[in-house]
């Protein structure tokens, strides 16, 4: 009992350090990922003309990560048009699922620029564990907010901290 | 009784003391790091605990430990084009079910890397794919305890634009010690962007090749052993619009193991994946064939430890509990295997369609055994078998037709119901001299939207099948109060067991909190015995009884 209690203790100091939202100021870090057609881009390189960008990280069998996506889909067109964002979508599938990437990006309708990370290089450079994660970052291209999992609506949360992100408000939460 | 349920309550009450009692400690750390620019400190962290009740009807054991906890938390440190990072993970003890490899505490991942934007270089712990992953995949599963990583040296250069290529050198991570050797050397070419007249041609084609080879000793008394097995395969890629093809080809030599009982033939895969996409519809269509392709570090390793290559599963990955009862593991001894999957999304405003469309998805897709014939004999350096290539052997190792309909009826109702009819070589796939497996599957899934962020969902599975334990029926109501909380409650139930007394329920709860980045769930019920599956690798789950505490950041 002792010694589970000591792990926990250690474990949880670790976890202590998450409370910070320590994120403001962190680029995109550098992995490789694969676009669609089989060529290779830097995600340090991901830009957006000063705009703000949406990654979201998903994959095929993932329920929640699509009807995020969706959602997001529905009204995406009016999101770019107020904050001239931009969503990337970052799939996680490996081979046996990667073939059917751009079936589900395509029949779906998501004006989204697609990205395999087959051997999840990126969503570990990014500490994602379980999906659907997504990350907002500003003009500067810094990480300004981070998200994990997805309600019905939570969409909307998104859109509120768009629109501060552009306004050049600070992110607090 | 009593005594068990004191147990719990102090179990659970230590566990909250533990998480946030500890929430300021780090703080300063970072925050000094941050204002002095000395670069940037990022990580995750996830923890499981169980608190275990036993329970003699559905066969969960007694724990002596009472409660057991995983946990593992990753920081990385990023300075410009320098980044260096650790997990230290621990296991105490492992959770049932888990490998029991993993014991005690230690910090088994480590790594620095530099990348600019031709040369990256990385010495310690990495994970690394070559194309399909057929010669060569490290890479992790953190929830089944599946992590292959390679310790060693990794290259990666691009010496010219759309020219890739990757050197490795590296012994294999085997929970929390290493072992063998592997070496491997990736290339690949991006035509298009290699030969600038290119660039702009619709056809887009990407080749590559790869090879592999592991080292181990021969101390074998009587059989000679190759010490060097290489393993090298060719790929390509080619998309037009909206169409997309690729394929790869895998060569090993003779290597003989447990897995193969010693046989000195050698081993081949191929991989074909296509798709057609467009808005609205979509036809991707898959196969391979695999024949004595398991590649392993060690000669005698089993089940999931030190595997080098990845041999993927084509069938459809199901998430829904009752689909997902009988899943397919590719069998690396041979197989061949196909996916087919049409998609089509009826269009919004017409009679089928509704106001926001109705998406139909059909899926199906199956494996089956090589056409083999044995090849006699009792020399030490006997082949075992051949195989016809283009035959395919009459047993039937997995089907699954998969028909799902998907559909948004208004602002608050939406609903997806599912069809399944699986056939699952139990015998093959899991335990040898068990029957196939027939079963048909029903779902049904429905959300009602309560107010913005609030919704109910309501899942009723059904499978019925006359063989293991016959009729399952699942229900789960879960109500996602707002943004950060919800709760679940769920019943699965084997209604159908000829054995009358043997018809239990496996009750679930859940809570759940998440904000931002941090989860927190803490859920109490009953865990049936059965495959637990996750990135296409199975493990074999004991019954359990208890209250599970599940906690996980990102910062």
């Amino acid at each position: 009992m002792k010694k589970i209690v000591l792990g926990l203790f250690i474990i949880g100091a670790l976890a202590s350090a998450t409370i910070i939202q320590n994120s403001e100021g962190r680029s995109i870090p550098a992995a490789d990922v694969k676009t669609l057609d089989g060529k290779t881009i830097n995600t340090s390189k991901f830009s957006n003309d000063g705009k703000p960008m949406i990654i979201d990280f998903w994959a095929t069998w993932c329920k929640p990560c699509k009807k995020e996506l969706d959602a997001i889909s529905e009204v995406y067109g009016e999101w770019q048009k107020e904050t001239g964002v931009k969503l990337i979508a970052i799939s996680i599938d490996d081979s046996r699922s990667s073939g059917r990437v751009s079936a589900d990006a395509k029949t779906h309708g998501w004006e989204y620029e697609v990205y395999l990370d087959e051997n999840q290089d990126f969503k570990r450079a990014l500490n994602v564990g379980d999906i659907p994660q997504v990350f907002i970052i500003n003009g500067k291209g810094e990480i300004v907010w981070q998200h994990n999992g997805y309600v019905d609506g939570g969409e909307e949360h998104i859109f509120e901290i768009l629109k501060k992100v552009v306004k050049g408000e600070k992110i607090t939460e | 009784m009593r005594k068990n349920k004191l147990g719990l309550i102090n179990a659970s009450a230590i566990l909250f003391a533990v998480f946030y009692s500890n929430f300021s400690v780090a703080q300063l750390n970072l925050n000094t790091i941050n204002n002095l620019n000395l670069g940037e400190v990022h990580g995750n962290f996830q923890a499981n605990a169980q608190y275990y009740i036993p329970d003699s009807t559905i066969g969960a054991a007694d724990v002596p430990e009472k409660m057991l906890l995983n946990g593992f938390a990753n920081i990385i440190y990023t300075k410009g084009k320098f980044t260096a990072g650790i997990r230290y993970e621990s296991y105490l003890n492992a959770l049932q079910g888990y490998p029991t490899g993993y014991k005690g505490n230690g910090i088994p991942y480590r790594y620095a890397t530099y990348k600019s934007d031709e040369l990256e270089v990385t010495v310690g712990s990495f994970y690394e794919q070559f194309g399909n992953g057929l010669t060569l995949r490290s890479y992790e599963e953190r929830n089944l305890g599946l992590d292959n990583a390679l310790d060693g040296a990794r290259l990666k250069y691009q010496p010219f634009k759309g020219v890739y290529l990757k050197a490795l050198v590296g012994k294999q991570r085997t929970y929390f010690t290493t072992a063998g050797l592997v070496r491997g050397f990736d290339g690949e070419i991006q035509i298009n962007e290699a030969f600038a007249k290119l660039k702009d041609k619709k056809t887009v084609v990407t080749l590559g090749g790869s090879f592999v080879s592991k080292f181990q000793t021969d101390a074998d008394p009587t059989l000679v052993l190759p010490q060097n097995v290489g393993n090298s395969a060719g790929r390509f890629e080619i998309t037009r619009n909206n169409f997309r093809i690729n394929g790869e080809y895998a060569y090993k030599i003779n290597d003989p193991s447990s897995d193969n009982n010693f046989i000195y033939k050698y081993g081949d895969a191929a991989l074909l994946q296509a798709s057609y996409a467009m808005k609205g519809f979509a036809l991707s269509v898959s196969g391979s064939r695999i024949d004595n392709m398991s590649y392993r570090s060690d000669r005698t390793a089993q089940i999931t430890n030190l595997l080098i290559n990845y041999i993927p599963a084509l069938p459809k990955q199901h998430t829904y509990c009752l689909l997902a009862f009988y899943p397919y593991a590719s069998q690396s001894k041979g197989e061949m295997e196909f996916s087919s999957e049409i998609k089509y999304k009826i269009k919004k405003g017409t009679a089928l369609g509704g106001a926001y469309g109705t998406e139909i998805t059909v899926n199906y897709s199956g494996a089956n055994s090589l056409d083999t014939t044995q090849i006699k004999g009792t020399d030490t350096k006997h082949l075992g078998y051949s195989s016809n290539y283009l035959g395919v052997g009459k047993e039937i190792y997995f089907r699954d037709l998969y028909i799902e309909i998907s559909k948004k009826i208004n602002k608050t109702w939406k609903g997806t119901l599912v069809y399944s009819n699986q056939i699952y070589n139990k015998s093959i796939i899991q335990k040898p001299g068990s029957p196939t497996i027939y079963s048909n599957i029903i779902i049904a899934d429905i959300t009602y939207k309560l107010k913005a962020t609030s919704s109910l969902r309501l899942e009723l599975q059904n499978l019925q099948t006359k063989q293991d334990h016959q009729d399952w029926a699942y229900a789960l109501l879960e109500y996602t109060i707002n943004e950060n909380w919800f709760i679940a409650a769920g019943d699965l139930y084997n209604y159908g067991n000829e054995e009358s007394a043997k018809r239990y329920h496996y009750y679930m709860g859940n809570i759940g909190y998440m904000k931002n980045t941090n989860r927190i769930t803490l859920s109490y019920g009953k865990q049936r015995e059965g495959i637990f599956c996750v990135g296409g690798v199975c493990r074999n789950v004991p019954a359990s009884n208890g209250i599970t505490l599940s906690v996980s950041s990102s910062f």
